[in-house]
């Protein structure tokens, strides 16, 4: 609401991803930063457009899609092939990385509107269904077609980009779909969207067309799974539509109920941190105990979704929560008036 | 004055008119020939015992049910079988029995998400953040402020809307109701639950938005004193069918509506 | 003759699915939610039977325990994971689902390790010829337990007390508990049948194939529900057709070569052609929300 004064602190996470992208960009630059960091980079950047655009979708506008990871096989795909395609001619610079970033999110945009037609127009378990239907179907097309076209199960051989600058254009990218999804949230698009969350019936009543922002939000969070593709399909040497399964899906779901459903800043936060957990952890547990990663990542959902939900927690919930705790270790004294207002910011979700 | 001319003008103030409504759900006829008719500015009232149907016919009205057959015209436009949002923007706004707000928004923008359609800003002009965005919040805001005003809720306008006492929260779902602009008010119980205290402030504000705004209401009511103080007209329904209807004095005098409401 | 052979297999695989898909739109159709999980406690069953087999040797000791295991399994999480979330939004219930889902699969990968078990003892070999065509008695054993398990369940919701008063909560919770209906009961009963279907449906499963792994029941168990939802989720005659529709056109789409490979594909796109087509699925009724 404060439009007149300007407020750094709605800008806190532009600054702080700008602020990473610039440090280590120089660093690479000047030649300091090694490999281990700008994969990290690369990898976070991606998972953080990940988590971010299914946010929009889960934490706002309340519904479940389980084949995010399908959307981003189809921009790595289609993205990777025309980078490959163009290759001969255009080099693996920039230029090439753009057109294939254009097709690769477009595309998985059209998918993400094909899917979303039937599905969004029913109630909200379909488009679980459906979703989680299109991501197994999107891999095993893609593995059964021809090896001409996309490799078929070897994977398809994609352009890799120079190591040093990726995460830079992933950091780009990511500041892109902070500022399309926060832009949209906070506006009336955004309330909007929220008002089908709380109450689909009387948002409707309320002259809202429900199917129209559905639609919109399904679709501009499958033309950023395909974004994120796009830079997978750059940062891998080959693409494998098995690594784009079901699983893959829900660690995206993981990271966005563990940031808090609806937190923009909380699925960064957590995106950041399972892609580096995830990294230290494949070195830590080989084998079958690798395993251990997905039972921590199962019980983590569980616990988390109880606890956030559970009407018969109300008052626990209430009783413990971070703010009360910090209050009482910090001794704080709050006033009603700021309490309400710090509930509120917590549930729009800045 | 041929035929239709005079079918014409009989009609010209008439804000809402149904035409034979029914609906059937499986084997039961849960309404059944509803023939409503109302004028400009008029307090309507729409009252009857437990499952007479009174809130289906909302339901009709608002296209959450699509009828089973007959017509609904508003303002002299038919409008049945239409989606729930084109109705709501041809003029029709609503309440519901168990009070639906947008919780985990605020007071202010509960309003603000009724206005709209009231106020152009695209989603491009969102994301890229273009002047237009700028001045609509600008406006949005301003708006709902000031109908928040009109129902003494400024107050309130950063709580959420989850946060607010029960009595506040009815009169938001007004407040929002009317932030779509319509012609129409439909108020489902809005006494519901409420103390005799509430209830008078109800009754009130609902005298006042008539008088402000000039709006045509369609009132729920189970409560018949209420619906006596404040109603012009009346149409009772028992079990989907019409059991009486008119000025409000000669159908609560009615035998039939009598026995209906305390039985044998 | 192929085509005969292909129906033949269709039923066979399309009854194993209709039985999970019976798990599915039961807990559906009175919990109102998609137990995700539903597939992976076909998977737990299985290695009930593999530790029962183990221990015993036979077969039917097998399914018992395996029955027993994946009852006592599915009440346990209706109870422990899905009940507290009763009254929560759908999303939550969901999400948890998956969650369990999750956790089974790599529970049983921690414990069990990822090589699959053979359960060769499950496997019943042979066949018998009509005319030229060979069915295995495996085959035959899927339809027959299928045709039983149709038949036991359609009388037990229709004669049996507890089966009408889950007919009654499925319709209206709310009026349901009015008239004094125990629904909590009501719903871990209906986790119940619908766990030990799973168990019984695994057994068929590891009859045909006996390769046991901790992803036996996802693939079946996202296909069954597509089945379920095909023919109409909530509705038992619908889980059933849907079962059979999907497994025949399995069938038929492995036995074409140009197709086979793209069977999976095949199966889902008639889903999204269901919903588009009749949104509440072949057999199923629109439902309205109370407003």
């Amino acid at each position: 609401m404060s439009l007149k004064n300007f407020n750094w602190k709605k800008y806190t996470n532009y600054l702080v991803v700008g602020g990473v992208m610039l440090i280590f960009g120089l660093l690479s630059l000047v030649g300091v930063s090694d490999a281990s960091i700008t994969s990290l980079l690369e990898r976070i950047s991606i998972a953080a457009i990940l988590a971010v655009s299914l946010s929009m979708v889960v934490g706002f506008l309340g519904e479940l899609s389980l084949g995010h990871a399908g959307f981003m096989c189809v921009g790595a795909y289609l993205g990777g092939k025309v980078a490959a395609l163009l290759e001969p001619s255009l080099g693996n610079g920039p230029l090439n990385f753009f057109i294939a970033l254009l097709v690769g999110s477009l595309a998985a945009a059209l998918f993400g509107v094909i899917v979303g037609l039937p599905a969004l127009r029913l109630r909200g378990d379909y488009l679980a269904i459906v979703t989680l239907a299109f991501g197994e179907i999107v891999r095993s097309v893609v593995m059964n077609l021809p090896a001409k076209l996309f490799g078929g199960t070897l994977g398809l051989s994609t352009p890799r980009m120079d190591k040093k600058y990726l995460f830079i254009m992933g950091f780009l990218l990511l500041l892109a779909c902070l500022a399309v999804t926060q832009n949209l949230i906070k506006s009336k698009h955004g309330r909007a969207i929220i008002s089908i969350r709380d109450n689909e019936i009387a948002a409707r009543a309320t002259g809202i067309d429900v199917t129209k922002y559905k639609l919109f939000v399904f679709t501009i969070s499958s033309f950023f799974a395909g974004v994120a593709g796009v830079l997978y399909s750059f940062s891998m040497y080959t693409v494998q539509s098995a690594n784009f399964d079901y699983n893959y899906s829900i660690e995206i779901l993981v990271m966005v109920v563990l940031g808090g459903m609806g937190s923009i800043n909380g699925s960064l936060i957590a995106a950041a941190l399972i892609t580096f957990l995830n990294i230290q952890l494949q070195t830590m547990l080989t084998g079958d105990l690798a395993v251990l990663q997905n039972l921590f990542y199962a019980v983590i959902l569980i616990l988390i979704v109880i606890y956030r939900n559970a009407p018969g927690l109300k008052g626990f919930r209430e009783k413990y929560n971070m703010r009360t705790i910090s209050e009482k270790l910090f001794k704080k004294k709050k006033t009603v008036v700021e309490n309400a207002d710090a509930g509120e910011e917590e549930a729009t979700n800045e | 004055m041929n035929e239709q001319e005079k079918i014409v003008s009989d009609n010209k103030d008439l804000v809402l008119k149904t035409e034979h409504l029914c609906i059937q759900f499986g084997g039961l006829r849960a309404v059944d020939d509803v023939n409503l008719e109302i004028r400009e500015g008029e307090l309507y009232g729409l009252i009857g015992p437990n499952g007479a149907g009174k809130t289906t016919v909302f339901n009709l009205l608002t296209g959450v049910y699509k009828p089973t057959s007959g017509k609904i015209l508003l303002n002299g436009q038919d409008i049945t079988g239409k989606a729930p949002a084109e109705i709501n923007r041809l003029g029709i706004a609503r309440t519901f029995q168990n009070i639906r707000l947008f919780n985990n928004l605020t007071v202010i923008e509960n309003v603000m998400v009724g206005l709209s359609n009231q106020i152009p800003c695209n989603m491009l002009q969102s994301i890229f953040r273009l002047p237009r965005h700028k001045a609509s919040e600008k406006e949005y805001y301003e708006r709902a402020l000031e109908l928040l005003k009109v129902f003494q809720l400024d107050e309130y306008k950063d709580y959420l809307a989850a946060n607010l006492p029960y009595g506040k929260q009815r009169k938001l779902e007004i407040a929002r109701a009317m932030a779509t602009n319509p012609t129409l008010l439909l108020l489902d119980e809005p006494a519901a639950g409420m103390n005799p205290n509430e209830t008078q402030e109800l009754m009130d504000d609902i005298t006042f938005v008539r008088r402000e705004f000039g709006m045509t209401i369609l009132l729920i009511e189970h409560d018949m004193r209420l619906v006596g103080g404040i109603c012009e007209n009346l149409t009772v329904l028992n079990f989907g069918t019409e059991l009486a209807k008119g000025d409000t004095a000669t159908v609560l005098s009615n035998p039939t509506v009598v026995k209906a409401y305390l039985g044998d | 003759m192929n085509f005969i052979a292909a129906i033949i297999n269709g039923l066979s695989s399309g009854g194993t699915y209709a039985i999970i898909a019976l798990g599915y739109t039961m807990v559906y159709g009175i919990a109102k939610m998609l137990n995700f999980a539903h597939g992976d406690i076909i998977m737990m069953g299985g290695y009930a039977m593999y530790i029962a087999l183990s221990l015993a040797g036979h077969p039917i000791l097998a399914l018992v325990a395996g029955i027993v295991f994946c009852v006592l399994l599915g009440v346990a999480i209706e109870r422990y994971a899905y009940k507290p979330l009763r009254g929560a939004a759908p999303l939550a219930v969901l999400i948890t689902a998956i969650g369990m889902s999750y956790l089974l699969q790599s529970l049983a990968q921690i414990i069990f390790g990822s090589a699959p078990k053979m359960l060769v003892k499950l496997q019943v070999p042979g066949f018998f010829m009509i005319g030229s065509l060979r069915v295995d008695y495996s085959t035959l054993i899927t339809l027959i337990v299928t045709v039983v398990v149709m038949t036991a369940l359609t009388v037990f919701i229709k004669k049996s007390k507890p089966g009408r008063a889950m007919v009654a909560v499925s319709e209206d919770r709310d009026a349901a508990l009015l008239m004094g209906i125990n629904t909590n009961a009501i719903i871990a009963i209906t986790f119940a049948i619908g766990s030990a279907l799973a168990a019984v449906a695994g057994y068929l499963m590891l009859m045909k194939a006996p390769s046991l792994s901790n992803t036996l029941g996802a693939m079946p168990g996202i296909k069954a529900f597509t089945a379920a939802v095909i023919g109409g989720i909530g509705s038992i005659p619908g889980a059933m057709v849907g079962g059979i529709l999907l497994g025949v056109v399995e069938s038929f789409s492995y036995s074409i070569p140009a197709l086979a490979p793209f069977t999976e594909a095949v199966e889902f796109s008639i889903l999204i052609v269901v919903l588009l087509v009749k949104p509440s699925g072949i057999l199923g009724k629109m439902r309205r929300e109370k407003v």
